[in-house]
């Protein structure tokens, strides 16, 4: 190194050449460093909150849990003034029936208000489960994505909203949402969705599917606290979100999520 | 029960396997299928106008004004079925205020408007200026006071300044067909870039709606051209309808690999939408997909295209099978947008079921509305070739 440097015989050269290496081994280095950083927070984050003084709200739902009583549906359409006909919801229930032959039968009534019934004769069963849905409050969020006036957005502490007075109805974000999570409201005419009841959180109270679910089946929690019960839940059991390869980073966790659901 | 909850009632009771509760009412309608219509006719008719202009194809001379004004006469539409289908269209103006810039959507007022102002309105002003001026000097009433706004007060008609009009006009040509390029790949992008929907997520989406767009233009002047020369009882010159009909047959040609091609793609991959897409396409959509796109729109078009370059026995035959291609390949580029618009509405996103789409006749986003949509343009055109009628320009010695 030092011959060839020699053999050109310029000093100035030589030292901005000593200096480019060591910027460029420390530039390495910090990326390498970062990224491994980084990478053990993408775990347990979708993405990178926002704002370090806030909490990062994240869901879980445990389908083991869930007995389709459908109280949380009906207590959300009661608590954010949702409309009662069955074709709007900000959270409802499937229920998933897997039978002997592979098919897959899949129904929510009413979104699960009423409660279900099983059509399939139980031999025929394979398996059968609950899956409540609701906003996943994604962190890289499609809907806020095409928002074309910026009307939907993310709050600092991950939640996602709706600005109802500067929504102009144009219905992309219904369209880019991937879990059907969204709808028109028919009578504010303006995009609606589940706002993880953001008025009572902010009064730490928990959402009102989450405060009716009979077998707490639903749980909301502070992703950044690491030494929470949520993140300790997260921790001890495997948990999926719904469309990974969307990356849509959705914050809802389920826990015994089966491959049949989308 | 509200009129509008019994229509959805009655999608309820249609809706087959399992949708998410939200998606029984279809968010896009028939106005969104329009839309996507007219601007591609508007990119279309401008590219062959342009064709003319700047490859210098002097056998489309008749077509160039018609084209122009075409393009026109759909652009000042092009809007309107975007904005009567929002449900607050009185915010419409905030998506040109405070437009989000991660948004596919929020940059189309730009897009259109600098189509509008900067390309089109200016190609057709040097196009015309120096015929406005003479016109102005000769009409009498009102019309000449017209035509003296018209020129925006620029009379000049010194040969210099006419060698100037040409080449500013050229310029702005040149600068156009990347323009009507980007306006129509870019109301694909619209589309082809949400991947929540695995029947409009593809890349070739805004490729594939750039050369229906030029299928559909340049069909639409060779009608326009057709009309107006009956309507003015001249004869239609053949050799004119033979030159376009070479650029359709190409550029069909080329729409139909690449629709091909993506949908080949599909069929290969078959990722986890294939089964619902394949249920799709082999039912809600067979009619409109298979038959009025593919056989009626592509296939009858191409080999009647391909007939008529050696058939060249009885005149009138050869002109009545250009007049019907022009149609059937008009009515294969709506079926095309209907199959995109619609059809990427009617399977679930859970990949499990479909919903049913009712076109309403009435309302702000009924067919009636969206017939309206579609012949205002036809009413603005024939305004435009009254006010600057082509026939009747100024002709200049090149």
């Amino acid at each position: 190194m030092s011959q060839s440097t020699s053999t050109m015989g310029n000093e100035k050269i030589n030292t901005s050449r000593r200096k480019f290496l060591k910027t460029a081994v420390t530039l390495a280095g910090a990326t390498i460093g970062y990224t491994w950083l980084k990478s053990t927070q993408v775990l347990l984050f979708a993405a990178e909150p926002k704002d370090e003084s806030q909490p990062w709200y994240g869901i879980i739902i445990d389908i083991q849990k869930c007995i389709g009583c459908g109280n949380c549906a009906k207590a959300c359409k009661n608590e954010n003034d949702v409309p009662r006909e069955p074709f709007f919801f900000r959270t409802w229930v499937e229920q998933y029936t897997v039978k002997n032959d592979g098919t897959v039968n899949i129904v929510s009534p009413n979104g699960g208000i009423d409660g279900f019934t099983q059509a399939v004769p139980d031999e025929e069963i394979f398996k059968s489960y609950f899956v409540p849905k609701m906003c996943n409050h994604c962190s890289k969020s499609p809907c806020t994505q095409v928002c074309p006036v910026g009307a939907t957005f993310e709050t600092p502490d991950g939640v996602v909203l709706i600005d109802e007075k500067y929504c102009i109805g144009c219905r992309y974000c219904v369209q880019a949402c991937p879990y059907g999570c969204r709808f028109i409201h028919p009578v504010k005419k303006v995009a609606n969705k589940c706002t993880l009841c953001y008025h009572r959180l902010k009064k730490d109270l928990a959402p009102a599917c989450m405060e009716t679910c009979p077998t707490g089946a639903r749980m909301y929690g502070n992703l950044r606290d690491r030494n929470s019960d949520f993140v300790k839940y997260l921790k001890e059991h495997t948990t999926q979100v719904l469309r990974p390869h969307l990356n849509t980073g959705s914050k809802l966790y389920y826990n015994a999520l089966s491959g049949e659901v989308r | 029960m509200e009129p509008h909850y019994q229509h959805l009632y009655d999608i309820l009771a249609h809706a087959q396997g399992y949708i998410f509760p939200n998606e029984i009412d279809l968010q896009w309608g028939i106005l969104i299928v329009v839309y996507p219509f007219i601007t591609g006719l508007v990119a279309g008719a401008f590219i062959l106008a342009s064709l003319e202009r700047v490859f210098k194809v002097k056998i489309l001379k008749p077509t160039y004004q018609i084209a122009l004004l075409t393009a026109l006469s759909f652009l000042l539409v092009a809007t309107m079925p975007l904005i009567s289908h929002l449900s607050q269209p009185q915010r419409a103006y905030e998506i040109m205020i405070t437009p989000h810039s991660s948004s596919a959507m929020a940059i189309f007022g730009f897009v259109y408007l600098w189509y509008l102002a900067v390309v089109l309105l200016l190609e057709i002003w040097f196009d015309y200026r120096h015929s406005m001026v003479v016109w102005s000097n000769e009409k009498k009433g009102i019309m000449r006071y017209v035509y003296k706004v018209l020129t925006l007060g620029v009379s000049d008609i010194t040969p210099r300044t006419l060698k100037w009009d040409r080449k500013l006009g050229y310029i702005i040509t040149v600068v156009g067909i990347p323009s009507a390029f980007i306006l129509h790949g870019y109301v694909g992008f619209i589309f082809g870039s949400l991947k929540a929907n695995p029947w409009w997520s593809s890349p070739l989406i805004p490729i594939i709606f750039l050369f229906s767009a030029m299928v559909s233009g340049i069909a639409l002047v060779m009608l326009v051209y057709m009309i107006v020369s009956f309507i003015r009882k001249k004869s239609i010159d053949l050799n004119v309808l033979d030159s376009i009909g070479k650029y359709l047959f190409f550029v069909l040609i080329l729409d139909f690999t690449l629709e091909s091609l993506d949908q080949i793609h599909r069929i290969y991959e078959a990722e986890e939408s294939f089964e619902i897409i394949k249920l799709l396409v082999s039912g809600k959509l067979y009619l409109t997909l298979f038959v009025a796109q593919g056989l009626i729109g592509t296939i009858i078009p191409l080999i009647t295209l391909v007939f008529l370059q050696f058939y060249k026995h009885k005149i009138r035959l050869q002109k009545t099978m250009y007049f019907v291609v022009s149609i059937l390949v008009l009515i294969g580029v709506y079926s095309m947008r209907w199959n995109v618009v619609i059809g990427g509405q009617l399977f679930s996103k859970s990949f499990s079921g479909f919903t049913s789409f009712k076109v309403g006749l009435i309302g702000l986003d009924g067919t009636l509305m969206a017939i309206f949509w579609l012949l205002l343009p036809i009413g603005i055109l024939t305004f435009l070739l009254w006010l600057l009628p082509p026939w009747k320009m100024v002709k200049e010695e090149e």
